[in-house]
């Protein structure tokens, strides 16, 4: 099985090349996945019998073009593009194809994080075009009906086709903004996968294909301190993968797992690629998440973990991103620093500054947590019902019940984004 | 091709029209200057508008302009651009994007032409 699918993630790397390089010449990234899509048939009824081709992505790439080129014909408003395919155009049995193309997956990336683009759409739009993975995969992933899913994929191509949103790589004054919305994209693709990792733990969701697509970005964009820290937090979150649950399928939170459990080859590469990051010296945020999570993985070597660095790194966070989720582990991390009493005074008082934090379940858990810790039994009782209340993954909910039966100071749930973690090691 | 910038207003944006007109004429001097221009045009104030419908064949005419809205189409220009990007990069420069919101649609290009 995971023979297949390193060869299925193979395919995506030469899909992904594919369609970038169509759509460089199409402008049309809706065609460019047509054209593709047959030539992929193609492929499957000739290749058993013809044998495969010596350069098979250029044999891909030669029917596609012809399959636009064909269209281009039919469909007047694409005949512009003629001169431009036939320029390239040869039969692909007695090709001179070009072995290698240039790789214009950066562009189709920005392309899909266009700012004319739904935020919402943009993580599944990469995924679809970047990747290749179809609709009703996305949409289970995103706990949308498939037939929405797709409806909102292609409304979002039409749009960059009819409102003609250029293929180009931004300006050098475009370039910080418009990379960090890339980035956004891709890490909304890993947390959705993670989120859908299910009770059992044995779907991964679509965290490969965004750590993929992590890779990919970190390769393509070298000046880019912040691809490379968003691929070190996802590194680091999948390093933990083999941890987050017990034999049994229970929750495991961050400051309990065993550290053996750990990957440590994907930790090293983690902590290699964050180290690059930080020689450009310019910080973001998520290369701050990276290195808040590298300091969790440091327990693997010294068997505790760096509360005041924690606190600084969250400082820090707090001060380039703020977001609710940094604000309540800044606070868990407060609690180990300077006692539950006065964390659980600064989670009250962040709370009557930000009221919606009252929907927010890691306040809850970490309220209840603290209330535990300070005696106040029958207080933590009913922020641990309102936590549960909140949670949406069962095992979650299942470890919450287990701690507030407990009636005793415990860590709380972690998650790979905001590096919430808490309570006692 | 062709991108209509729709220019959204506030009421008090219409009432600052004699003020605002400089920064107007300047920016179709830009585009015009920059060969963009296609067109373009102020509307009046909104409650100049009236709204028409046909129903069943029955003429229905309303005072008002139609969407009920607190800004208000206040007038369009067409500008001549490569792609969204270059028509985004001069709907910012437009005086009422500061102000108010511009809205840009693409020109649905006729086949005829």
């Amino acid at each position: 099985m995971e023979g297949r699918r390193a060869a299925e993630l193979a395919a995506r790397q030469s899909f992904g090349k594919l369609v970038a390089w169509l759509t460089a010449r199409c402008g049309d990234v809706a065609a460019a996945e047509d054209a593709l899509g047959d030539a992929f048939l193609a492929a499957l009824r000739r290749w058993p019998v013809e044998g495969v081709p010596r350069a098979p992505e250029a044999w891909l790439l030669v029917v596609a073009r012809r399959r636009l080129i064909d269209r281009a014909r039919r469909d007047r408003t694409l005949e512009m593009l003629l001169p431009e395919l036939d320029a390239v155009a040869t039969d692909p049995d007695t090709p001179e194809p070009p072995m290698e193309f240039p790789d214009e997956r950066l562009r189709l990336l920005f392309l899909c994080a266009h700012p004319a683009i739904d935020p919402g759409i943009q993580a599944p739009l990469m995924l679809q075009t970047v990747l290749g993975l179809n609709a009703s995969r996305i949409a289970a992933a995103f706990l949308v009906a498939p037939a929405t899913m797709g409806q909102r994929l292609v409304r979002a191509k039409a749009k960059i086709r009819e409102a003609r949103i250029p293929f180009v790589l931004p300006g050098a004054e475009a370039l910080p903004v418009r990379s960090a919305a890339v980035l956004q994209a891709i890490y909304a693709a890993y947390t959705t996968g993670w989120d859908g990792q299910g009770d059992d733990g044995r779907d991964r969701g679509l965290t490969q294909e965004a750590l993929l697509l992590a890779r990919l970005c970190a390769a393509l964009l070298p000046e880019e301190p912040e691809a490379r820290g968003l691929l070190a937090l996802l590194l680091h979150g999948e390093a933990r993968h083999g941890a987050r649950r017990a034999a049994d399928g229970s929750y495991v939170p961050l400051l309990e797992q065993e550290p053996a459990l750990w990957d440590a080859g994907l930790i090293a590469e983690a902590e290699a690629v964050l180290t690059q990051a930080s020689r450009a010296g310019r910080p973001g945020r998520f290369q701050l998440e990276a290195a808040i999570q590298s300091l969790h993985a440091h327990r693997a070597v010294s068997g505790r973990v760096d509360w005041p660095a924690l606190l600084g790194l969250y400082d820090a966070l707090l001060a380039l991103a703020p977001s609710a989720g940094a604000r309540v582990s800044r606070i868990a991390v407060l609690a180990e620093l300077a006692g539950p009493t006065m964390a659980l005074a600064e989670l009250e008082a962040l709370a009557a500054a930000e009221p919606a934090l009252k929907e927010h379940q890691p306040w809850w858990a970490l309220r209840a947590h603290l209330l535990q810790c300070t005696g106040q039994a029958s207080q933590a009782q009913l922020a641990y019902r309102r936590a549960i209340a909140l949670a949406d993954d069962p095992a979650v909910r299942a470890f919450l019940g287990q701690r507030a039966r407990a009636g005793f100071p415990a860590p709380f749930p972690d998650d790979p984004g905001q590096g919430r973690h808490a309570g006692r090691p | 091709m062709q991108y209509a910038v729709l220019i959204f207003e506030s009421e008090q944006d219409f009432a600052d029209r004699p003020g605002l007109m400089p920064a107007y004429a300047a920016y179709s001097q830009a585009l015009a200057e920059a060969g963009h221009m296609a067109g373009g045009e102020a509307l009046q104030s909104p409650h100049t508008a009236t709204t028409v419908r046909l129903r069943h064949g029955e003429r229905q005419v309303q005072d008002g302009p139609f969407p009920d809205s607190k800004e208000q189409l206040g007038g369009f220009f067409l500008i001549d651009v490569p792609d969204l990007d270059a028509a985004l990069i001069w709907a910012a420069r437009c005086p009422a994007a500061e102000r108010c919101a511009v809205e840009v649609r693409p020109v649905l290009a006729m086949a005829a032409s």
